[in-house]
């Protein structure tokens, strides 16, 4: 089969977009109008997938509002206090309405705020994310790859829970925006924001607003751009941050079930628009701006990252002369680099290894040669000491001998004087003795 | 003054059931129409491209199947028209519009081809046209620093005319299609089938599919693509009718009252929309009404891959060759590479 590859002459390209697209009118009725449908019944094949990251002290009722949000019962009991540092848990669902299937991932930070000493809070946030992000980067970097089946899991919006202190933005607050909003999509939100009423809650509100911008955190602002949506999104920037309550509980109220939180001096309804900003967020995240928020994940915080990654990483679009580099040209400079780069510390390895080894060699030399010596000493000592053993022994046996015939000598003549005469022996021996 | 509230924004809101608000829905299903949003804002783009021998009736086809002067030959000025000596590559885009719906069609014509003597290699421009768009894209999309969306000029559709004969595919037929439904999505057609009667034309086609399948080229839809026993029952149809056996024309004539496209002829007037006359109307709707985006997802995510897999191994395999390695240790060891050469840093 020949297939035509090209070296690196620029491509002919078509001579469209810019100059030579004509407008052109239609005299009847062509049938691409169906493309909207088309593209959609596709998507509604494939599915959709969406990836919230809910970030917030524990305790703010960031599960509840997932809950009430999407009406189900996600699992998972209230984490504890006592975490030692920021975990993040994932818990992906399937829900279906209509026709319309939605896989849905919420991320939960565990233990976000507990810790005594905080400064290491935002890190393992940005981690995942990044995590997120530089999976898909790998995805589409392979060779043999399988972007329309894969599984999406970037986070496409940020719910950052603001306890409802009512005075301001705590520290933490500010420093874990700050770092994020360069990384996803954040809604700020007012959690429990029963506990305000609603003069305080105007006021912290606009102080939240107000202390963002002059940090320069950069919260998702709502597209203006589509004239269907625009109007209702511009009134909802302004509405930001979200005062919300969540609750899964029905009450009974007039004649209908509503979801609502019962305190002895009245019922909060999270779907009444005077007491909470529940429905307007439900409206903005899913059913005005999921897509968008889609986007802006895919072509601005994931563009910004793999920008960014890649440049690190070394390569450029083109070098200094100006000449357009291939992603491949400068892989394969990088790789025969590094692969250098490995030889060379294989080299000095083996030199260090092989050094070593002469060092102990001689050390185990010295070593053996000391025993030696030891070992002949000694055998030259236990043989002096044999040698005296023996000595002492032969005098010991000329002794013994000496002895013995001594012995014989001195019985022999006893009986030679016990012969001679008896009586007389005495005498004699009393002469003999004088 | 009616103040304009939550409800009147949102689409297919909970008005449905009566009194009390139907509180268990959620409104995932708005981004249904969220997406039909964004697709009418961003517009659609086709490029088409039509191979045939000169003479075959492909600019006035393309004129109406798009009911408009799309054609090369209706922009171009020239009055000439003298057969090119090689084979020439125009392509010429149209922003059409439609119930709001806007299109960037470019329409690519290959003037030339088959048309000399000797016509060996003459695919060889064409596949060299159609892989530099892949190139271009392929370029683009690695990129750094690279455009929101990416400008798709990468061909999408084939149109293959094949000449009213009657027997069977002439070798030039069989040899182009066979390479480049390799690297495209290929729909032939009998192009002029006014003068084919029914039965010769049922022939015809028999032959011609025979051949294909003989020859194991695999025309638009293909087999394998199919994704579920719905779209194997519905292109199984297709593959029955093809090659579509067409006629083209511009010209509206009086038929029964009515102003039909046609071709007038002393022995009758031949409707084109009319499916008893020809199938010009099951290659609209194939290709315009049911399989657009069909057919763009077949040449971006299975042709442009594998284009994309090609080129990437290419250089791979020469440096693999060049360091001692075996083939096989490449995708892994990329990976592999590119996180040391990551975590290097």
């Amino acid at each position: 089969m020949e297939i035509l590859t090209n070296s690196h002459t620029p491509p002919h390209t078509c001579n469209n977009s810019g100059e030579g697209a004509r407008a052109v009118p239609l005299a009847g009725h062509v049938g691409f109008d169906s493309m909207p449908d088309q593209l959609v019944n596709k998507s509604v094949n494939h599915g959709f997938c969406f990836n919230i990251l809910c970030v917030g002290e524990t305790g703010l009722g960031k599960s509840t509002l997932m809950d009430t949000l999407f009406n189900t019962k996600f699992e998972g009991e209230p984490t504890q206090h006592n975490q030692p540092g920021v975990t993040l848990k994932s818990n992906t669902y399937e829900l279906q309405e209509s026709n319309v299937r939605l896989k849905l991932t919420v991320v939960n930070t565990v233990g976000f705020g507990d810790q005594i000493n905080k400064e290491d809070s935002y890190k393992s946030i940005v981690e995942f994310i990044d995590a997120q992000f530089e999976a898909y980067l790998q995805e589409e970097l392979k060779i043999k790859r399988t972007l329309h089946s894969y599984h999406d899991t970037r986070i496409h919006a940020c719910l950052y829970f603001i306890a409802p202190t009512g005075h301001s933005l705590k520290s933490l607050d500010l420093v874990t925006m700050k770092k994020l909003d360069s990384k996803v999509n954040i809604i700020p939100i007012v959690a429990k924001s029963d506990a305000i009423s609603k003069s305080e809650l105007a006021k912290f509100k606009i102080k939240i607003t107000s202390e963002l911008v002059s940090n320069g955190v950069q919260i998702y602002q709502f597209p203006t751009d589509d004239e269907s949506v625009a109007e209702i999104n511009s009134t909802m920037n302004s509405h930001l941050p979200f005062a919300v309550v969540g609750s899964t509980e029905e009450v009974k109220i007039g004649n209908k079930m509503v979801k609502a939180r019962q305190y002895p001096w009245g019922t909060v309804q999270v779907e009444n628009e005077n007491h909470c900003d529940f429905v307007k967020l439900r409206e903005m995240l899913i059913r005005v701006n999921m897509e968008d928020l889609r986007e802006q994940t895919h072509t601005r915080h994931y563009e910004l990252y793999r920008r960014c990654k890649l440049e690190e990483m070394g390569f450029k679009d083109t070098d200094p002369d100006s000449k357009p580099f291939s992603l491949q040209e400068t892989y394969e400079a990088k790789r025969n680099e590094f692969m250098g780069e490995l030889q060379k510390k294989e080299e000095e390895m083996r030199q260090m290894f092989v050094q070593r080894v002469k060092e102990k060699e001689a050390e185990l030399k010295e070593a053996e040669k000391e025993l030696h010596e030891k070992f002949d000493r000694l055998k030259k000592l236990h043989q002096d000491e044999k040698k005296k053993v023996e000595d002492k022994r032969k005098s010991l046996d000329d002794e013994l001998n000496m002895f013995k015939q001594k012995k014989t000598a001195a019985e022999l003549l006893q009986n030679q004087a016990q012969q001679a005469g008896g009586s007389t022996t005495l005498k004699r021996d009393k002469e003999r003795k004088k | 003054m009616h103040k304009k509230t939550m409800e009147d924004y949102v689409p297919n809101v909970s008005k449905a059931s009566g009194p009390g608000v139907d509180f268990s829905y959620v409104g995932i299903d708005a981004i249904l129409e969220q997406m039909r949003r964004k697709a009418m804002k961003q517009g659609f783009e086709l490029n088409i491209m039509v191979v045939g021998q000169s003479g075959l009736g492909k600019s006035t086809l393309m004129n109406t199947l798009f009911k408009s002067k799309v054609s090369r030959k209706s922009v171009q000025a020239t009055a000439q028209e003298k057969i090119p000596k090689t084979i020439e590559i125009k392509s010429i885009s149209h922003d059409i519009e439609e119930k709001g719906v806007r299109m960037k069609l470019t329409v690519i014509d290959t003037p030339g081809f088959g048309d000399q003597i000797n016509n060996e290699n003459c695919w060889r421009p064409i596949m060299k046209f159609i892989n530099d768009q892949y190139e271009a894209y392929l370029q683009e999309e690695i990129n750094i620093n690279r455009k929101k969306r990416i400008p798709d000029s990468r061909v999408h559709c084939c149109i293959y005319f094949i000449p009213p004969t009657g027997h069977c595919l002439r070798p030039l037929d069989v040899e182009f299609m066979r390479r480049l439904s390799k690297v495209v999505n290929i729909v032939p057609v009998i192009a002029k089938a006014d003068t084919l009667t029914l039965e010769e034309r049922d022939f015809f086609k028999k032959k011609i599919r025979e051949e294909l399948r003989a020859n194991g080229i695999d025309v638009y839809p293909q087999k394998e693509f199919d994704e579920d026993a719905e779209d194997r029952m519905i292109n199984e149809k297709i593959r029955e009718m093809i090659p579509f056996a067409v006629v083209g024309s511009d010209q509206e004539y009086q038929v029964n009252g009515r102003r039909l496209l046609g071709r007038k002829t002393k022995w009758g007037t031949i409707e084109v929309e009319n499916i008893a006359h020809c199938e010009f109307a099951y290659l609209r709707d194939l290709l315009i009404r049911t399989h657009m985006q069909n057919i763009k997802d077949i040449t971006s995510s299975i042709h442009y891959e594998m284009y994309r897999v090609r080129r990437l191994n290419e250089n791979n395999t020469v440096v693999a060759h060049a360091n001692g390695m075996p083939e096989h240790h490449l995708e892994s060891e990329e990976k592999f590479d590119s996180s040391c050469a990551a975590s290097r840093f």
